[in-house]
């Protein structure tokens, strides 16, 4: 079962060669054996996982059309509700929490005939950087054990990396995607902001959340992101834009596209294996027949304070509703006040409190102007950056992070350390571009390097296209 | 601009957060240093930018009409028989800390 993607599950189910059934427990023993060193899972699902695969395989049975991820085994970071299936969001607060409905994304990857097999660790409400802010406990990297897999979706990229599921789901605010899978090794993909529905989705900073695919492949990413793109009525900022074919536009040739390379992305700060890959991987994109262009986006300095501002303000309202009184944890306490704090205290890890706490402070009386109206004007600067520079190129190509993976407990007493590692993803986030992290090497460690490609928003179809050339263009002839 | 623990306690009660002395210290810390870095923002000038809040703006937003007119296109067609099906009562009080089964039961607001 190693390396096997989606189209070889579907046509292995198809041509019954395997059931989506004994798939799906070859995987939970793969799981059992390799996740206690790990500790990518949270929670698993195996009564509806198996109910699920039985059903694709009664279909293979009677010979229908399978389904695009018929029998894939997925998991789904534990930041998206799950009807029955105990959702925490890695944090305290939420222990106990079993939802009473279905994310869309989850939802819409049920029905195209994905296997969910359990829901994946992060950082507590999606907040960090290596997933050491989650309440449960530390992912490691499979890559090296000694080290975080980033974050916040670290389990949903570790997942993908050891091989515990063909595909899962990730979180992006300000980098959970494309950070985690560059430390990893893997392919992630941030759509658009709102070519996926946030719905069921527990909020971090609604204007800046975003959901997308892991996989080993950009293929299989793109096969993913069709099955769960589209407007959603029930989420009022999925956007009415049409899906394309994406795996149908993957083959195309990328000669004569326009790769954009920004100098403020090359700076201070940058790891020179990191550089050397990177700059490696834009030579390869210009062997295959693309013209690199140099552009500035000249705002980009400001993309992390202006992030910081942005998300922890609209976390701090976000996160109002764990208040011990609908669902989630409650303190004991004799008044209602008295019980919301305790609530909150108890429930919260520090990093949820500090960033409350930032938030709070950013929107409080007389710092409004300064704190929060300053960041959303540089905002529109930022995005202003990323439009004058698609009127000359089709994608932009950059590293994802400074670094490789850096090792467990490195960073956890500097928040501000931590905050630096989403420098080159942040800005995708405030202006809504789709971004991908595709892997272009490894450093004298054998530490995976990612290259990040932007593009213009909804054009997820040149995105990946480029992103797959580079990554066929990789592989031994 | 500095947090001084005065300005720790306020943020903390008006974020419903009461915090341990230790946690005050390291917030005290924490979002001084972070406020720091942010300070350079002031380095632009912004008086003519317009605030970005939502990417969605971006799309559909019909700038010719006032209002919530501009927003024209997110605006969703009436259900026709009534509202959308919500959630039965007892699922959504499923998941309460404490319930009667028809209200969320929280301790006394009002004191004697």
């Amino acid at each position: 079962m190693s390396g096997l993607t989606i189209e070889d599950v579907r046509s292995a189910i198809g041509a019954k060669r395997t059931t989506a059934s004994g798939l799906a427990q070859d995987f939970y023993t793969r799981i059992r054996k390799e996740d206690p060193e790990i500790g990518a899972f949270l929670t698993f699902c195996e009564e509806r996982a198996l109910a699920q695969a039985e059903r694709i395989d009664a279909m293979a049975a009677e010979g229908l059309a399978l389904p695009p991820l018929a029998g894939v085994p997925v998991a789904i970071k534990d930041v998206m509700v799950t009807r029955g299936v105990r959702t925490t969001a890695g944090s305290r607060i939420l222990e106990n929490f079993v939802p009473p409905y279905d994310c869309t994304a989850v939802a819409r990857l049920e029905a195209a005939g994905a296997v969910i097999l359990g829901k994946l660790n992060c950082d507590e409400f999606a907040m960090g950087s290596s997933n050491e802010n989650s309440a449960y406990r530390p992912v490691h990297n499979p890559r090296d054990k000694s080290r975080v897999p980033g974050g916040s979706s670290g389990g949903s990229a570790a997942a993908v990396a050891a091989e515990m599921a063909v595909a899962t789901l990730g979180s992006d605010t300000g980098g959970s995607i494309r950070q985690p899978a560059s430390f990893c090794g893997v392919v992630g993909l941030k759509p658009t902001y709102g070519r996926v529905s946030r719905y069921g989705l527990i909020a971090f900073a609604s204007s800046l959340d975003h959901i997308g695919p892991f996989a080993r492949t950009v293929k299989d990413v793109a096969v993913v992101l069709r099955t769960m793109a589209g407007r959603d009525p029930m989420d009022s900022t999925s956007a009415e834009v049409p899906v394309p074919d994406y795996v149908a536009e993957l083959e195309k040739p990328v000669k004569g596209l326009r790769v954009g390379v920004a100098k403020e992305y090359f700076g201070e700060g940058l790891d020179v294996e990191v550089r050397a890959a990177v700059e490696a991987a834009i030579q390869k994109l210009a062997e295959l027949g693309c013209e690199v262009v140099p552009v500035s986006l000249p705002h980009t300095e400001y993309a992390i304070p202006t992030y910081y501002i942005v998300a922890t303000a609209e976390a701090s309202s976000n996160l109002a509703r764990y208040d011990g009184v609908r669902y989630g944890f409650r303190a004991k306490a004799n008044t209602l006040s008295e019980m919301y704090r305790r609530t909150r205290d108890g429930g919260f890890g520090m990093e949820v409190k500090r960033r409350i706490m930032l938030g709070t402070y950013a929107l409080s009386a007389g710092y409004y102007d300064a704190y929060y109206l300053k960041a959303q004007k540089v905002r529109t600067l930022l995005t202003r950056d990323f439009d004058e520079a698609f009127k000359k190129v089709d994608v932009i190509a950059a590293p994802t992070c400074p670094t490789a993976a850096f090792k467990l407990g490195e960073k956890v007493n500097d928040p501000l350390a931590m905050y630096l590692a989403d420098i080159y993803t942040v800005t995708a986030n405030l202006a809504g571009i789709p971004g991908i992290s595709v892997p272009c090497g490894e450093n004298h460690e054998k530490l995976p390097i990612g290259l990040q490609l932007f593009a213009r928003h909804f054009d997820e179809t040149t995105l990946l296209r480029v992103a797959h050339a580079y990554e066929e263009s990789r592989k031994p002839l | 601009m500095k947090v001084t623990d005065k300005d720790v306690a306020y943020v903390a009660d008006l974020a419903n957060l009461d915090l341990t002395v230790e946690e005050r210290v390291h917030m005290l810390r924490d979002l001084n240093s972070i406020l720091e870095y942010i300070e350079r923002l002031s380095e632009l000038e912004t008086s003519e930018v317009a605030p970005m809040a939502q990417v969605s703006d971006r799309y559909g937003v019909d700038e010719t009409r006032q209002g919530s007119d501009r927003f024209a296109y997110a605006i969703r067609e009436d259900v026709k028989d009534g509202l959308r099906e919500s959630l039965p009562h007892e699922v959504a009080v499923e998941n309460a800390p404490d319930t009667d089964g028809t209200f969320f039961e929280v301790p006394k607001v009002i004191e004697r």
